[in-house]
């Protein structure tokens, strides 16, 4: 799936609850994050819930897995790296998160006061976009 | 007849709809919602004496000088302390824990000395006093509470003993609700010859508080917990305690005489209140508590306690929630964990249904990992909080439960 696929799947919810139990049924089908990564090295900080964020440079592109303790919070990360997936850091940089939050109706979660860390997920994938 | 529906139209707050719908506000621990009353003291003093306190020789300065001073001995009262320079205004509880640690502390305060808390005391009561034995060679002592929060004395006396100097505690605790039994603790306390600090910030805003009777020798609560504006708050201490202590900040206000070979200081309690004090805030807060006293402590524990047992009856209808802390001697403070549903997914959906509950640690770390816990979600009641509230609070955690419900 792609995220205009995604984006077009969200126009179809009429309440809160049904897109967010799409958002959990994302969450579900995250590919698993290796146990042995739960560490305090991966973590994202400034989360209520624990996040961790995992980087895998390969040929020009960065793959990420990520897992949260907290159900919507897992399924916000699995929209997160279907958005920055397997692109190349400039990729990365050029992508505008807030607009397709926007269009998915999901903008809640990145403002600075929900404070569920997903903007400090956001920035670190940007960090490491730019280490490469 | 204590009538909730005619109490909430005093509180301009509760006339906020999100969405169209009322809030359900269930974090009273955190802070207390202001009565208008309160708005309307403060504002009077803006719009008909403001100016600043103590300095000057012309009317408006005259005026806020008697209204701060009499907010100090409305304070007083409300305490039932037995002087009026026994009560030190200060920015809220936390600064008045930090100034006798700071002042006191560091006076009195030696290696091989102990100071003795409770394992559920708020960061406010702990983090102060750890600092001040990193610096002093002191060591932190930590008396340990049953597994369902309850006090348990055995464990108190067994870490008390003439090492101890000071006996730091919460005559309720803001997870727990925990109701500690800080007479007792005091008399055991002063007969090895410690001083007690009682942190009143939740007890203050339920049950009427007696310094006298409990015989502390330091209290600390803050304002915008007991209905009065933020930016206030106070310590109480013995005046004789108070006397012996040096200074907390320098500057303005607190001094009695100054040259540059010398400064000599104000008496009590002006020489704990360097430069311009919350003068507003100050008469903001004893606004609050006239307004406690009108309601009377009385029917408010008589209402808080009937919703205690009304909140316990509904939370028990939800599937896998488990109240932590469920001490005989508890105030309105449920902590609580619905089966493995993260409590941030919990508040997602209570907001979504606008119910008020805060979630994390509380600022009492500690207490919420012995508990076997990262994180928990709070509710807790105040002298406004109604039926309804519990109910709206009931049908969305049965909500959020069914929504996170793993097939």
């Amino acid at each position: 799936m792609d995220i205009e696929e995604l984006i077009e799947n969200f126009s179809f919810f009429e309440n809160w609850e049904e897109k967010y139990q799409y958002v959990i049924d994302l969450g579900n089908k995250l590919e698993p994050l290796d146990e042995a990564y739960k560490t305090e090295e991966w973590k994202v900080k400034g989360c209520q819930s624990q996040v961790w964020l995992v980087p895998h440079f390969a040929g020009g592109r960065i793959h990420f897995a990520g897992d949260s303790d907290a159900i919507l919070v897992k399924g916000i990360i699995a929209i997160i790296l279907l958005i920055y997936n397997d692109k190349t850091p400039e990729e990365i940089k050029s992508i505008d998160v807030m607009k397709i939050f926007a269009k998915l109706g999901l903008e809640e979660n990145l403002t600075p006061s929900r404070r569920n860390g997903m903007l400090s997920m956001v920035a670190k994938i940007k960090e490491y976009a730019d280490i490469k | 007849m204590y009538d909730v529906y005619k109490i909430r139209k005093d509180f301009p707050i509760f006339d906020v709809r999100i969405n169209g719908k009322p809030v359900a506000y269930l974090d009273t621990t955190a802070s207390a919602q202001k009565p208008q009353a309160v708005f309307d003291a403060m504002r009077r003093v803006y719009y008909e004496f403001y100016a600043n306190p103590h300095r000057g020789t012309y009317y408006f300065a005259d005026a806020i000088t008697t209204a701060y001073e009499q907010a100090r001995e409305t304070v007083r009262q409300f305490i039932n302390a037995r002087e009026v320079r026994e009560i030190v205004f200060t920015r809220n509880a936390t600064e008045s824990i930090n100034l006798v640690a700071s002042t006191w502390g560091l006076q009195n305060v030696r290696a091989g000395d102990e100071i003795l808390i409770s394992e559920a005391e708020h960061h406010a009561n702990l983090v102060p006093w750890q600092h001040l034995c990193e610096i002093s060679g002191a060591k932190l002592a930590v008396f340990p509470v049953a597994d369902n929060g309850d006090y348990i004395e055995e464990e108190f006396l067994a870490r008390l003993n003439e090492k101890t100097k000071l006996v730091a505690v919460s005559a309720m605790s803001n997870v727990l609700g925990t109701m500690f039994p800080i007479k007792k603790i005091t008399a055991a306390a002063h007969g090895v010859g410690a001083k007690v600090l009682v942190d009143a910030c939740q007890f203050a805003v339920h049950y009427p508080l007696d310094v006298q009777d409990i015989d502390c020798d330091f209290a600390a609560f803050s304002g915008h917990k007991i209905y009065g504006p933020t930016g206030i708050g106070v310590l109480y201490g013995k005046a004789e305690v108070l006397e012996k202590m040096p200074p907390y900040q320098f500057g303005g206000d607190m001094i009695d005489n100054v040259t540059f070979a010398k400064t000599t200081y104000a008496d009590i309690p002006a020489r704990f209140e360097a430069g311009t004090p919350a003068s507003v805030q100050a008469v903001g807060m004893a606004e609050g508590i006239k307004y406690i006293e009108r309601i009377g402590f009385a029917d408010i524990v008589r209402h808080e306690e009937e919703l205690i047992r009304y909140t316990n009856e509904r939370l028990a209808e939800v599937p896998k929630l488990k109240i932590i802390g469920t001490a005989e001697k508890k105030g309105g403070v449920f902590s609580f964990a619905v089966g493995k549903i993260h409590p941030q997914d919990l508040a997602f959906v209570l907001n979504k249904e606008n119910v008020a509950i805060r979630i994390g640690h509380h600022c009492a770390q500690p207490i919420v990992n012995r508990m076997g816990y990262n994180s928990l979600a709070r509710a807790s009641l105040g002298l406004y909080t109604t039926k309804e509230d519990i109910d709206a609070l009931t049908a969305a955690l049965l909500k959020a439960e069914k929504f996170f419900r793993e097939e």
